[in-house]
């Protein structure tokens, strides 16, 4: 009837985990509380869950990426702390079977359930307003593929209380992940929670491009797009292209371990290094995946605050292009120490040195967008700087480790951990941040306060460095990762440091928190009145903050790459009358109700229970078919309703008196 | 790593200051222009100039794009010739032949099979100074990576196929070696020694080997497979000929169709997949299956 689920699958023997349970479990328990008690509920199911608007289906990635990133970040917090504990010859306080869970979990998690959302969270709530779109090209799907994604992190949440995670590094390389060696539920939950999260990301990837390519404002030609829009163009196409690749090759895993299939195993002709392969061939476009829409948000930001234009857009646009072809050629630098011959090994050396170009050539651009301007030093600016800085840094030891003869040695040290720590907190992370920042008034329409977040932003920075440029010497010292305990004194104080950096960071998340506080609770305060609280250049600043729900009373003309600056300086006033209808997209329940069935499906094949499965499935083909069958064509807003809008968005700037003139000075 | 005792450590080591130098002339350079940008054009000093329509210079932008492009082209060039001089299976030129070592990672400890010596050991290598060593890698279970930090080179072993690695020790002393791939639980623990001795240590090593009356057969072997942690140091002063290309196949039932010493006719002293993978040298795709070695050892074989 439960299949392979028994009691013994809690782990109730373990303290630390019964407790993360305990308080995860009240904090939930006092979040639905205060819910209720606010009369919540029904707002929350109709305004958030089944919400088809791209606003909040950004909003709602944005929320699971940070709340992802304290579970990740804890995990984090726990192996640094082990490893400071269990050094010269002491045992720490986890033991590998716990340990190896932690840190498998904690990179799944960073990667796949706070930098994915984060990043497709943020092109959901800007590409279109960057575009002046009204929505995605497919609302619905949008929605469906936010639950999906949701499931895949429910489920991996699940796996801390029932049962356990896989023990075998974040991308669950075979012989170690096949049934002989990992014959618990913990892979089973890996496959599970990767596959149905990466088929909402697939589908997230199709939508936004659909978008991008049809439902750009008149007048915006590809090269007149903001630079956001491109690297999320490419971000997506790299989905699209690598996506599929993950899919078929935890597929394999996945019949290996369910129906004795002899892919990746050890006998019978299996071939791991196969799937070491497959799985990088996905896993480097996906570095590329998670980087390039970050690039597009320095840009912005630079230009921006530079008050400037961006410098050499057309050659940041071509080297975006070039990384994207790039990404698919290069992932055997993740393992020259299997024994390929020289010439292959060179190849794929230079070819990844190669990306160090177009990738250098961004940078050049960012310091001379910078050059001439008038650089406002605010938070979203400080990230910026603070990356660019850091990433050089850590775009230097990616090519260390691209030359083969240097690989040989660093490989799989701490040196490697360092470095895409160095690329993924210091570039990916920070340009999440500043994203965050910058784009966080127009989707609530509250600036973020100035003093907390320069603060957070110099605990992460310093942060940082303490934790992870003792790795890069530990790398040196020959330290290899994902070591439960060691024995050499010489490695105990850089241990140390590192977890001292942990905690700065944890400061950092501390201020951040603390910066979200403050920053509502003096609402009326930090309001955006104007839409436009930085001197904007693109369109998503040409309308009212919090967006309206429709975006925009009209569709804008584009002339030019800036294209709300264009229209500030030919000193055009927001409309304010004479609207059409606009016609808009009824949300939709099916979403929730297929991504909380996957849910279901994903458990019922990790513990085997068989008749859910069938019935889940069954379900999940059921329940599109009969949304083709209910779903309303959508609804009209009224030339009032938007009147009334746009009238008081006008109001507010004449409140702010400001007119466009005074804004393209600012 | 800082501090190799032998040439193919030494010669990563000064391949990795000499790239880290070339890239710090642009990464320095590029920091300082990024604080002082940021500086100098901060948004209170109107002092300096504003030009807010400025967005082309083809003449920085060939620069830009010039820049990094010669330090890739001379970093490119060092990567071919170094990858080629430090191909782990590059045969270490000397005047005296190499020792053949064969090495088998188990959950979670490595065996030493010294096949011209008949002798075996768990967790400890010795090896000559100064004479090359010509190592033959497998896995028992799943994948590891065989590295003694201070010689140089590290290489993965995976079970039914070989990868090897040449590696030469210049200086007597004691050396770290570990395992530098995850494979579960015992991972940490699994660690060993390597002695670089002159011939003479060398030798009485080998003789302590040999006073060990334990034998390395396939049935102590399958006992010494069985997962365990932080082994101490074990001898086998007797080896069943050619086991190690039983351990090869022995990972691949169904790939076997003979019993495994048959299936080997390698002679002993010229380890099976070693002897084989000679006869390709240079080739793309070093790594070895066992099938495929397997099959060229007897047509037909692969029905």
């Amino acid at each position: 009837m439960l299949g392979k689920l028994t009691l013994d699958a809690v782990p109730f023997h373990d303290p630390i985990i019964m407790v993360a349970l305990g308080v995860t479990g009240l904090a939930g328990l006092a979040l639905a509380a205060w819910i209720t008690r606010a009369g919540r509920w029904t707002w929350l199911w109709k305004e958030w869950l089944t919400s088809v608007d791209h606003k909040n289906i950004g909003i709602m990635y944005v929320i699971l990426a940070v709340v992802m990133l304290l579970r990740g970040f804890s995990d984090a917090l726990m192996m640094r702390l082990q490893q400071a504990m269990a050094t010269a010859g002491a045992a720490g306080y986890l033991p590998p079977d716990h340990y190896d869970q932690i840190f498998t979990a904690h990179g799944v998690i960073m990667i796949f359930f706070v930098a994915m959302p984060f990043i497709v969270g943020l092109m959901n709530l800007v590409v279109p307003l960057q575009i002046g779109a009204r929505d995605v090209a497919f609302p619905m799907l949008n929605n469906l593929s936010f639950w999906l994604t949701a499931a895949g992190a429910a489920l991996i949440n699940i796996s801390l209380g029932v049962g356990e995670f896989a023990k075998t590094g974040w991308l669950a390389f075979p012989p170690l992940s096949g049934l002989q060696y990992s014959p618990g539920v913990g892979v089973d939950y890996y496959i599970w929670s990767l596959q149905i999260s990466g088929v909402g990301t697939t589908l997230a990837g199709v939508n936004m491009i659909a978008t991008i390519l049809q439902m750009r404002a008149p007048g915006m030609t590809m090269f007149r797009m903001p630079i956001f829009a491109w690297t999320s163009l490419c971000s997506n196409m790299l989905i699209v292209a690598a996506f599929p690749v993950l899919a078929a090759t935890l597929a394999m895993l996945t019949v290996d371990r369910y129906l004795g299939f002899h892919f990746f195993t050890n006998d019978a002709g299996g071939n791991a290094m196969m799937y070491i392969n497959l799985i990088w061939i996905w896993g480097h476009p996906e570095v590329y995946i998670l980087i390039l829409p970050v690039f597009g948000v320095f840009s912005e930001i630079i230009s921006t605050f530079s008050t400037k234009r961006l410098f050499g857009y057309t050659a940041l646009v071509w080297a975006t292009v070039c990384i994207t072809v790039l990404s698919f050629i290069v992932w055997l630098h993740h393992f020259f120490t299997m024994g390929s011959g020289a010439n292959v090994n060179a190849f794929f050396g230079i070819t990844t040195m190669l990306i160090s170009i177009p990738t250098g050539v961004k940078v050049f651009n960012w310091l001379f967008t910078m050059y001439r301007g008038r650089v406002r030093l605010e938070t979203p600016v400080m990230w910026t700087i603070g990356f660019i800085i850091t990433f050089v840094i850590g775009g230097m030891t990616g090519v260390l480790l691209a030359v083969p003869g240097a690989n040989f040695v660093l490989h799989n040290s701490l040196f490697l951990v360092a470095h895409f720590h160095n690329v993924i907190i210091g570039g990916v992370l920070f340009g999440c941040f500043a994203g965050f920042v910058y784009w966080f008034p127009k989707a609530t329409g509250i600036k973020l306060d100035e003093k907390w977040g320069k603060r957070s932003f110099w605990c992460w920075l310093g942060g940082f460095y303490l934790a992870f440029m003792p790795l890069y010497a530990l790398g040196f010292l020959g330290m290899t990762r994902r070591m439960n305990h060691s024995d050499n004194p010489l490695w105990t104080p850089y241990l140390y440091v590192a977890l001292l950096g942990v905690l700065v960071i944890m400061a950092g998340i501390a201020c951040q928190a603390i910066q979200l506080w403050v920053s509502i609770r003096d609402r009326e305060k930090n309001r955006d009145l104007t839409g436009d609280p930085w001197g904007g250049r693109t369109l998503e600043w040409a309308i009212a903050s919090p967006a309206p729900f429709y975006n925009f009373a009209e569709t804008p003309h584009v002339r030019d790459i800036d294209a709300y600056w264009d229209m500030k300086e030919q000193g055009l006033s927001p409309k304010t009358h004479d609207f059409r209808p606009i016609h808009m997209p009824s949300n939709t329940a099916t979403g929730v109700v297929v991504g909380a069935i996957s849910t279901v499906l994903g458990f019922a094949l990790v513990w085997h229970i068989w008749w859910l499965a069938a019935v889940s499935l069954l379900g999940i083909i059921v329940t599109p078919i009969i949304h083709s069958f209910t779903a309303s064509d959508g609804y009209e807003v009224s030339p009032e309703t938007i009147e009334a809008f746009e009238r008081e968005h006008a109001a507010r700037l004449r409140q702010a008196q400001r007119s466009p003139a005074e804004l393209v000075g600012a | 790593m800082l501090d190799p005792k032998g040439p193919i450590g030494l010669a990563e080591r000064s391949l990795i200051w000499t790239a880290t130098w070339m890239m710090l002339l642009v990464v320095v350079p590029v920091i300082g222009m990024t604080i002082w940008f940021a500086w100098r054009y901060r948004a209170s000093n109107k002092a300096a100039r504003y030009e807010p329509n400025w967005d082309h210079s083809t003449r920085i932008e060939a620069v830009v794009w010039a820049i990094p492009c010669v330090i890739i082209l001379f970093l490119a060039i060092i990567t071919w010739k170094t990858t080629h001089e430090l191909d782990p299976y590059k045969p270490i030129e000397a005047e005296v032949p190499p020792v053949q070592v064969q090495v088998v990672s188990l959950d979670w400890k490595w065996l030493f099979i010294y096949p011209e010596l008949g002798i075996a050991t768990v967790n400890e290598m010795a090896m000559p100074t100064n004479v090359p060593v010509q190592f033959h890698i497998t896995s028992g279970s799943v994948m590891n990576a065989f590295f003694i930090p201070r010689l140089g080179s590290m290489i993965y072993s995976m079970a039914g196929m070989t990868t090897k690695l040449a590696l030469l020790s210049s200086e007597d002393g004691i050396y770290d070696g570990m395992s530098s791939h995850y494979s579960g639980a015992g991972f940490s623990g699994m660690k060993f020694k390597a002695h670089s001795t002159d011939q003479a240590g060398f030798d009485a090593w080998v003789e302590k080997v040999r006073a060990s009356g334990a034998t390395l057969d396939m049935a102590a072997y399958e006992r010494l497979a069985e997962p365990s942690e932080n082994n101490p140091v074990a001898y086998y002063g007797n080896v069943t000929p050619s086991i190690f290309g039983a351990i090869l196949h022995h990972s691949a039932p169904g790939m076997l169709m003979h019993p495994p010493a048959a299936a080997d006719p390698a002679a002993p002293a010229s380890p099976h997949a070693g002897g084989h993978a000679e006869g390709h040298e240079g080739h793309e795709g070093h790594a070895m299956r066992a099938a495929d070695a397997g099959a060229h050892g007897h047509v037909g074989h692969k029905e």
